[in-house]
């Protein structure tokens, strides 16, 4: 593998670009692997990466229907952030974002990580005593949180509305520091690079058809390359999850519904920060190119068609309206939808589930990106060692019956 | 926009009812007896199929739930029918 630096860029820039070696290799399946996992989005190349790099285990085969990053993971708005509230949830997203915090140099690969802080904004006086709440406790759990009042909001929002008939005028809210975005291709491509330089396969356009079992374990996976054989399968494929492991008896906590994302044209720079309004549910960024990026809540409707629908578009866009009139000018570029795994209590399932040797890292709904790291280093190391990671064992789906679940909707005051 | 039929009332805009479960769930009796996990099934797991699906869904606006089958990728609704004991 060709290491990336000032220098290599500064030859192939010399010599027109010529030298430059493909990031990762095409691989044809082999016939049969240690470890295979089932979805090429970010947590299952992350999940290969660290299975590689954590556990030494390079026989290796990530399995991907369609092209990598192609799902969610090319889809989401890049947020980065780890302002939950409930000890378990601080840990998982956390060990994230550290892990983000030294990606780029870990893959030498430029995930273009930008730390620009991100508020929650509120507008009620009973907003702004959750917003403590919740800042008290991320002060708690050892995160950087803070109760940012008006004046500084506005200060570093100055665009927010503030005229006398906002209808929902910005009290304050949650800072968040470390917050920020990160290139969401460039996680997927650098994984993908660093897995596949220590031999992981990365297939694509294989579609997983059935699941092997042979007396209560997993033997392998038929696909439409073939039959490949492994005795420990990995599913990191959101949406798609829960039919992946019908056959296998499991059922999950799983509804899917979709996701819609919004690109505005390119302006000046006028947004450095993330902003996630609690009034309107529309949260925005500003990408390095100048498009204002932003999204909102989930359509009403469980599907799982990629594409969206009017009314939540209508919910978002206007949201966005009343919180920057200045962007009613903005033309819309483009806008999409992903098919997102919602889980009752807003909270991932990773786990052991159904015949031995499976296992699932699912139900991120709508905040999967800024957990890829964790979720690939919590199922590596599932799948290395057959046992939890003290971070990943809240999460299993054992939860549910045991009556211990983790319920961010309503401790993080997230928007679904 | 997309509209759905109400049993009740006829074509409404989506933006009037809202999704309640998959259809097919039974309660499980005498609740003293039901396990934890039965429970956590009843409550919590569901087949969030692709492709064809029974659902059951309320319209908001009359407050009458009722079944509908319909596609979860191409969105296309074949059959709305009133729940048991109500009449459409």
């Amino acid at each position: 593998m060709t290491r990336y630096s000032a220098f290599s860029l500064l030859r192939e820039g010399l010599r027109g670009h010529r030298g430059w070696q493909p990031a990762w290799r095409k691989a044809r399946p082999k016939p049969a692997y240690d470890a295979i996992i089932i979805g090429g989005g970010g947590h299952g190349l992350a999940t290969a990466y660290y299975l590689a790099r954590n556990h030494g285990m390079t026989r290796v085969a990530v399995l991907e229907r369609g092209w990598i990053g192609g799902g969610n993971t090319g889809r989401n708005t890049t947020a980065v952030r780890s302002n939950y509230f409930y000890p378990e949830s601080v840990a998982l997203y956390d060990l994230a974002l550290r892990l983000y915090e030294g990606l780029s140099q870990e893959l030498n690969y430029n995930v273009m990580l930008s730390q620009r802080g991100m508020l929650i904004a509120a507008h009620t006086p009973a907003q702004m005593e959750i917003c403590a709440r919740i800042a008290n406790a991320m002060k708690l759990n050892g995160v950087d949180g803070e109760l940012m009042g008006a004046d500084e909001a506005l200060q570093r929002i100055p665009l927010l509305n503030q005229t006398t008939d906002a209808r929902y005028k910005c009290m304050g809210g949650i800072w968040q520091g470390r917050a920020g975005i990160a290139r969401h291709d460039a996680v997927a491509w650098g994984y993908a690079r660093g897995a596949s330089d220590r031999g992981v396969d990365i297939i694509e356009n294989c579609t997983v058809e059935s699941l092997l079992i042979e007396g209560g374990r997993i033997t392998g996976v038929d696909t439409s390359l073939g039959t490949i054989r492994a005795d420990r399968v990995g599913v990191a494929a959101a949406g798609a999850t829960p039919g992946i492991v019908a056959e296998a008896g499991v059922r999950l906590p799983i509804h899917t519904y979709a996701l819609q994302a919004f690109v505005s044209e390119p302006v000046k720079p006028c947004l450095d920060t993330v902003l996630l309004y609690l009034g309107t549910g529309t949260y925005v960024s500003q990408s390095d190119k100048g498009e204002m990026v932003f999204g909102g809540g989930l359509d009403r409707v469980p599907t799982h068609g990629q594409k969206g629908n009017l009314p939540a578009q209508e919910t978002v866009i206007s949201g966005l309206l009343e919180m920057f009139p200045a962007f009613g000018q903005l033309k819309l570029l483009r806008q999409w939808a992903g098919v997102v795994d919602v889980v009752p209590d807003s909270s991932p399932v990773i786990g052991p589930v159904g015949p031995e040797g499976l296992f699932i890292n699912c139900g991120w709904g709508t905040g999967g990106f800024k957990a890829i790291p964790a979720g690939g280093w919590l199922l590596a190391h599932l799948m290395a060692t057959g046992q939890h990671h003290e971070i990943s064992r809240p999460f299993d789906l054992d939860r549910f019956a045991r009556g211990r679940l983790i319920d961010e909707a309503a401790g993080a005051g997230i928007s679904h | 926009m997309q509209i759905f039929t109400c049993p009740f009332c006829g074509p409404r805009e989506e933006t009037e009812f809202h999704f309640a479960a998959e259809a097919g769930k039974h309660r499980p009796e005498p609740a003293e007896e039901v396990s934890d996990a039965d429970w956590a099934d009843y409550l919590y797991l569901n087949d969030a199929p692709k492709g064809a699906a029974r659902e059951v869904w309320v319209h908001a606006t009359c407050g009458e739930f009722f079944v509908m089958t319909r596609d979860t990728v191409t969105r296309e609704i074949t059959d709305v029918t009133a729940l048991p004991g109500r009449d459409g």
